[in-house]
C-alpha cells in the first residue's frame, strides 16, 4: 500500500506533468480561464488516464510490439469518447465551456506518454494508480492555474465575486494564460528546490 | 469571394489556431529554438493539416453520417490522420526526396499535433462546406507556421542577445515571450467580425 501512495505523490509531485514534464500545454493552457473548467478538463483527463492505463497494462502482452502505438491510441480515443458522451450527457455546460478539448484528450501527449512508459511495463493495479497520480497532478495543476486566472481576471474564486469590477481582463484572454503558467512554473521550481535542500 | 477572404484573414491572424486557440503548443514550444527548422516543421503542418483537414471532412459526410455512426467520430479522425501522415510520409520519399529530407523527420511528430484533430474537429463543428474547410485549414495551417516562425526568430534572439535571470530559463521565459507574441496578435482582433 505505501508504494501505492508513493506511485500516487509521485505523479503529483516529482513527475508533475505540467510543471515537470510539461506535457499537455494545449488543454492548460485553453481551459484554464476559471478554476471550476481547469477542474472539470483535470478530472476528465485523469479518468481517461486511469482507464486507458488499465487497459493497456492488461492488453499489453497481446498487441505486437510494431502495432504498438497505433493500438494505445485506439484503446485511448475509445475512453475518451466514453467520456464525452458522458459529459454531454450529464454536463452539459461544462461541456460546452470545455468544447473541442475534450476530443482532443486523445493528443494529449501525458496519456499516451504513460501508457508507453508505465502501463506496457506495469501491473495494472499500479498503473491505475499511476494514472490517478498524474491525473490528480495535472488537475491540481490546472486547477490552481485556473484559480489564479480567474482571481485576477474576474476578481472572483469558482464563480463566486470578491470584489467588484471586471478585473484585470488580460488574465482571462490568452497571453495571460502564457503569464500565469509562466510565473506557476517558477514558484514550483523554487518550492521543489527549498523542498528538496531541506 | 468576400467569405473566403474573412475565413483567410480570421483564421491567420484573428483567431490563430496557437495564440488565441491554444492547439499545438508542444510542437509550438518544442520545435521553436531554430528558425531553420521552424520553417520544417511550419512546412509540414501545412500541408498535413490541410490534407486531413479534406480527407476528414468527405469521411464525415460521406461515411460516418450516412451509417449514423457520429460517435466514432474522434475514433476514426484520430486513425484517419495518423494513417495519413504515414501516407504522405511514403509518397514524399518515392516521389521528392528533396522534399522529404526537408520535411521528413517532422511528420512523425505531426500525428500528435493537437491542431491537426483539432482543425478538423472544429470545420466539421462549424458546418463548413468542403471549399471553405479547404480555406480554413490551409489559413489555420499557416497561422500555425507564421507564429512558430515568428517564435523561432524571438527565441533565437533571446538566446544570443539577453541575460535570462537562472530561475527563468528554459520554458517560464519561452511561455513569457509567447505570451508576449499573443498579446500582438491581440492587435488583429477587431480587423473581422465572426
Amino acid at each position: 500500500m505505501k508504494e501505492r501512495i508513493q506511485i500516487i505523490l509521485k505523479g503529483i509531485f516529482r513527475e508533475n506533468p505540467t510543471f515537470v514534464l510539461v506535457l499537455g500545454m494545449c488543454p492548460t493552457l485553453a481551459t484554464t480561464s476559471s478554476a471550476i473548467n481547469g477542474l472539470s478538463m483535470g478530472l476528465a483527463t485523469a479518468f481517461v488516464l486511469m482507464l486507458s492505463n488499465m487497459t493497456i497494462s492488461l492488453v499489453g502482452q497481446l498487441i505486437p510490439d510494431k502495432v504498438r502505438i497505433p493500438s494505445y491510441v485506439v484503446i485511448i480515443a475509445a475512453f475518451v469518447t466514453v467520456v464525452d458522451l458522458l459529459m454531454a450527457g450529464y454536463l452539459p455546460d461544462i461541456h460546452n465551456t470545455l468544447g473541442i478539448f475534450i476530443p482532443l484528450i486523445v493528443v494529449n501527449c501525458i496519456v499516451l506518454a504513460r501508457a508507453e512508459s508505465f502501463a506496457a511495463k506495469n501491473g495494472a493495479v499500479d498503473s491505475v494508480f499511476d494514472g490517478l497520480g498524474i491525473g490528480l497532478g495535472f488537475t491540481l495543476a490546472l486547477t490552481f492555474l485556473g484559480f489564479v486566472r480567474e482571481l485576477l481576471g474576474s476578481y472572483s474564486v469558482f464563480g463566486h465575486k470578491l470584489a467588484s469590477g471586471d478585473g484585470i481582463i488580460l488574465f482571462i484572454l490568452a497571453p495571460g494564460a502564457f503569464f500565469v503558467l509562466a510565473y506557476l512554473m517558477i514558484l514550483f521550481n523554487i518550492v521543489k528546490k527549498k523542498f528538496i535542500k531541506k | 469571394m468576400e467569405e473566403y477572404v474573412l475565413i483567410l484573414i480570421a483564421a491567420i491572424f484573428v483567431n490563430n489556431v496557437v495564440l488565441s486557440q491554444f492547439l499545438g503548443i508542444c510542437p509550438f514550444l518544442g520545435v521553436s529554438n531554430k528558425v531553420s527548422t521552424s520553417l520544417g516543421m511550419g512546412g509540414a503542418v501545412v500541408f498535413v493539416l490541410t490534407l486531413s483537414a479534406i480527407v476528414t471532412y468527405l469521411i464525415q459526410n460521406f461515411i460516418l453520417v450516412p451509417l449514423k455512426i457520429e460517435y466514432m467520430q474522434t475514433l476514426t479522425f484520430i486513425l484517419v490522420i495518423a494513417a495519413l501522415v504515414q501516407m504522405v510520409e511514403i509518397i514524399l520519399k518515392k516521389v521528392s526526396p528533396a522534399l522529404y529530407q526537408a520535411l521528413g523527420i517532422f511528420l512523425p511528430l505531426i500525428t500528435t499535433n493537437c491542431a491537426v484533430l483539432g482543425i478538423a474537429i472544429l470545420s466539421i463543428q462549424k458546418t463548413y462546406s468542403l471549399a471553405q474547410t479547404t480555406v480554413f485549414s490551409l489559413a489555420s495551417g499557416a497561422g500555425f507556421a507564421l507564429a512558430l516562425i515568428l517564435f523561432a526568430g524571438l527565441r533565437e534572439q533571446l538566446d544570443l542577445t539577453s541575460n535570462v535571470p537562472k530561475q527563468m530559463k528554459g520554458f517560464p521565459v519561452a511561455l513569457i515571450t509567447a505570451g508576449l507574441l499573443a498579446m500582438a496578435f491581440m492587435g488583429f482582433g477587431g480587423i473581422v467580425k465572426l
